[in-house]
């Protein structure tokens, strides 16, 4: 059989949830009732760090309308604890509450005003603690514990090595390290080295956390719950109530955004606890401030020297990168040594030290959010390229060019080999950003570049159904939020199975139904969870030929399939036929199983990337000298995607990448006082807005159908947010000259810089 | 203090007398009430307009605008956006233009960039940036939304 030219797959076909969308129909979890239904409400805790010495529910409990008030003394009867590194975190708190806007209590009403009158009635005796607010005072010898004793592993094999340090609150230390760095560096003709901060950020998906639970009558658990990973959930709830997983069942209607936001059990727990005691259906729905009391991104220190020959060529990096974490791990660790083994970028380094600690403080828990720990460590390597090329005297884009590693070259032994061409994302980004030009005297223009990897080891299964009228069922559960999935996953199969797209309906994911895949985050469910998709569709293909090939006498190898029909040069065998023939009636269908897991390799992570992410950002810059604002006027971003499966899909989420990075570069930053956060909504946490965004907005591809999945393609949409950082400050360096290592670059922070820069001269 | 009034409303073009607590916010009430789930609450305070709904053809909050100011007035939700199942130009520039991802916020877009066309049919691109003030995204990064309604604006024209 020859290939013959793709119909559906590469077409910037619209969404395949559009019309739901733009009509109003489209359900989200809070859009969900079912009879009986409770609702929930939460008592947080007022103190980053307290005793929590007793909390009395009597008053509560009395109140006409509730249904159950629960604190952590009274989760005997389950494994209180979750986490997907560490089981630390209690549904409820158990004797000490951690951070500001920890859940101590919580009750199930008939509906939300009952609930909020009978918090108001739970007396909670807290004694409050000496609080740890920020890296140093974390690190600082003989500071507070947030946690006093060693939580119990979760479950993931690449966490398998957790190394904390007992009685500090670091929960975890990353090290890696080939050659001799330190040498290395004492060597080099430039070392650049500076100490990088990163703030902590909120992911903002406009729909907060919410979660409906309700157990029956068998004692099997259902929860409709807006989660990137109905898997994750499954396993965390069949622990804690000693339940089989056959019997948790997870279903994830739309999803109002994700960004990493809704990875692994965040408010699943609690609902499913409070809807077995209330012994009736609850809904938890939290609100924005909630969401900023749920998780965040993990603030980061990084100091990195980096160590170049005068020629040019980078020769060694070290880096030493602290990671807030906050209150309980969460996927913590994982962000940070994933992020830190790819410290070096998308560069050639023969020498490399690189440490990294995931540390414990009393705020909202850190976890993962869009690029997972690259975006800390791109901010401090690429504005590093920056400055290294001011001292080389060398163009920016010329030294990143020099350095890149090049395709099918080793990223370290036992990893997958480069899969793409950063020369060509670089030459296309600098070509359209105009970087051989000339900029306007109040323009400055900066790039920066990122190499990402996929989680690894990772699981994706899918199920393909061919009916009798030769309609397609697709199942797979990789989680519909917004980024296009069920789009490219109807296109995959259509295209294999050559239907039209509206014949192929992809289910929404359901632990019952759609069988089993890690997560839908890492950028990995076109590459992974598409996979997996295509290799069901051929396990169709293939039983469609065996069927046809007696019938029309030929060869299985002599057929393909064609507009709904197997075909060989003149004859032709419709799908409805073909199963006809197969069953002998009108009848049956045929399934097929498509399971992608590459399993444990000698991987310095224990798994190898299945494909690289890798983007190149190009900003150009404007700044008021009398505020310090600056604003980006145009932005390119190229990804090296393989193959876009859906152009249209893709730009949308790479436009939406950087324009959410743009919020950490310019805006966005949580912001702590006297252990309280002070920003906490949206009044005054400002994100993007439409007149936030550049003017001029570009974000291509390159496409040479050289990565893993699905018809060449490589995971996508984190890759355009990592740079962003970078290259607005490497542009507005080139513009004034003033270099900052903090993020945002927010006015005041610029205005100073800038004020700084001319007392000096 | 609470107790129910009733009012009198037009939704979506269809009379209806509701009774509400004096206290109910419209947000509520539609979704509630009317199982019109198409408004979306997010942030509760008026800044992010996933809840936006047109009363007499102004965008309003629905999250911070009383049921009961509604009385006597005429209520447009997404759901009655389309007519019949001819969408309106908004919503099929939408569709074609990629302005829809995750789809939280895109009720609201759809109703502010409906009272914007009202009122300016030929809206520039900084008068649909402006106008836009009030609807948060976090998926798509806004141009294509901008696109979208300023397709819709042509066709409409």
């Amino acid at each position: 059989m020859s290939a013959r030219p793709l119909r559906v797959v590469g077409q910037p076909v619209p969404r395949v949830d559009a019309l739901e969308k733009v009509t109003g129909r489209a359900r989200y979890v809070t859009d969900l009732t079912v009879p009986g239904m409770a609702h929930a409400k939460v008592l947080r805790s007022p103190y980053a760090h307290a005793r929590v010495k007793r909390v009395d529910a009597t008053r509560a409990r009395a109140l006409s309308g509730v249904f159950a008030v629960l604190a952590g003394a009274d989760l005997t009867w389950c494994d209180p604890y979750y986490g997907p590194a560490y089981r630390d975190r209690p549904v409820l708190a158990i004797d000490v509450a951690r951070y500001e806007g920890e859940p101590v209590a919580a009750v199930a009403a008939v509906d939300e005003a009952t609930a909020e009158r009978a918090l108001e009635l739970v007396d909670v005796d807290y004694e409050p603690l000496t609080a740890v607010m920020t890296l140093e005072e974390a690190l600082a010898p003989g500071a507070p514990l947030v946690h006093a004793g060693q939580p119990p592993a979760g479950h993931f094999a690449d966490l398998s090595t957790l190394r904390p340090q007992p009685g500090t609150n670091i929960c975890h230390q990353f090290h890696f390290a080939r050659g001799a760095a330190a040498a290395a560096l004492t060597g080099a003709d430039v070392v650049v080295e500076d100490a990088y901060r990163f703030p902590s950020v909120q992911h903002v998906a406009l729909e907060p956390h919410a979660v409906l639970a309700a157990w029956d009558e068998t004692g099997a658990l259902t929860l409709w719950a807006s989660t990137q990973n109905p898997y994750s959930v499954r396993v965390e709830l069949a622990k804690m109530f000693d339940v089989p997983l056959a019997r948790i069942r997870v279903v994830v209607p739309h999803l109002g955004g994700g960004f990493g936001s809704k990875t692994y059990a965040k408010l699943e727990p609690l609902a499913a606890t409070l809807a077995r005691v209330a012994g009736r259906p609850v809904r938890l729905a939290a609100s924005i401030p909630e969401a900023f009391q749920t998780v965040r991104r993990c603030a980061s220190r990084v100091m990195l020297r980096v160590g170049f020959r005068r020629d040019g060529i980078l020769v060694a990096v070290e880096c030493d990168a602290d990671y807030d974490v906050g209150a309980y791990a969460d996927i913590g660790p994982r962000v940070v040594q994933k992020g830190t083994y790819t410290a070096t970028g998308p560069y050639r380094v023969p020498h490399v030290r690189l440490e990294a600690r995931a540390v414990y403080t009393n705020t909202t828990p850190g976890g993962a959010f869009r690029g997972f720990g690259v975006p800390q460590l791109a901010w401090a390597l690429e504005s590093l390229f920056d400055v290294a090329a001011d001292r080389l005297n060398r163009d920016p884009v010329d030294l990143r060019r020099q350095n890149f590693l090049a395709h099918g070259e080793e990223f370290a032994p036992g990893d997958t080999p480069i899969d793409g061409k950063l020369e060509e994302s670089l030459s296309r980004a600098a070509e359209a950003i105009g970087w051989t030009r000339a900029s306007a005297a109040d323009r400055g223009r900066g790039v920066a570049a990122m190499l990402k990897a996929s989680v690894a080891p990772s699981v994706s299964e899918a199920i393909v159904r061919l009916h009798a009228d030769g309609s397609v069922t697709v199942l797979a559960s990789a989680v519909e939020m917004g980024q296009g999935a069920r789009t490219v996953l109807a296109q995959i199969a259509a295209e294999v199975l050559s239907v039209p797209l509206d014949r192929v309906t992809v289910v929404q994911p359901d632990t019952a139904v759609t069988p089993y895949d890690q997560t839908t985050s890492s950028s990995r469910s076109t590459a992974m969870t598409g996979r997996a998709v295509q290799v069901a569709a051929e396990d169709v293909r293939e039983q469609l030929l065996a069927i046809a090939a007696p019938s029309l006498g030929l060869a299985a190898r002599d057929l393909a399939l064609a507009d709904g029909a197997v075909v060989a040069a003149s004859r032709r065998l419709t799908y409805a036929e073909a199963l006809a023939l197969r069953f002998g009636m009108s009848g049956g269908e045929l399934i097929g199983r498509g399971v992608i897991a590459p399993g444990r390799t000698a991987a310095p992570l224990g798994g190898s990337t299945p494909f690289w992410e890798m983007a190149v950002g190009a900003a150009e810059v404007s700044v008021d000298e009398e505020t310090g604002a600056v604003r980006v006027e145009r932005y390119v971003s190229v990804a090296d995607v393989g193959r876009a499966i859906n152009p249209l899909t893709l730009e949308g989420q790479d436009e939406g990448g950087v324009v959410q990075g743009l919020g950490h570069t310019l805006l966005e930053e949580m912001l702590y006082a006297d252990g309280h956060l002070l920003n906490g909504t949206l009044l005054v946490y400002r994100v993007p807005r439409a007149d936030d965004a550049p003017p001029e907005l570009e974000c291509r591809f390159v496409e040479n159908a050289d990565g893993s999945g699905p018809f060449g393609a490589k995971g996508a949409g984190e890759g355009s947010l990592i740079p962003v950082s970078p290259a607005v400050a490497n542009a507005l360096a080139r513009l004034t000259g003033v270099r900052l290592r903090e993020l945002p670059l927010t006015p005041e922070r610029v205005w100073r810089a800038l004020r700084a820069r001319s007392s000096r001269t | 203090m609470s107790g129910g009034v009733t009012i009198h409303v037009i939704v979506n073009g269809r009379a209806r007398d509701l009774e509400v607590d004096v206290h109910a916010l419209l947000l509520d009430v539609l979704r509630d009430g009317l199982d019109l789930k198409g408004a979306k609450r997010s942030c509760d305070t008026q800044v992010c307009g996933a809840c936006t709904v047109l009363v007499d053809g102004l965008a309003v909050s629905a999250c911070t605008y009383l049921a009961v100011e509604a009385d006597a007035r005429s209520v447009l939700t997404v759901e009655g956006l389309a007519e019949g199942e001819s969408l309106h130009p908004l919503q099929r520039a939408f569709v074609e233009a990629g302005a829809v991802q995750c789809g939280f916020c895109t009720s609201g877009m759809l109703l502010t960039a409906r009272a914007m066309l009202a009122e300016n049919a030929s809206p520039t691109r900084d008068d649909v940036l402006h106008y836009l003030r009030g609807s948060l995204c976090r998926c798509t990064g806004y141009r294509k939304i901008v696109d979208a309604v300023l397709a819709a604006a042509e066709t409409v024209r």
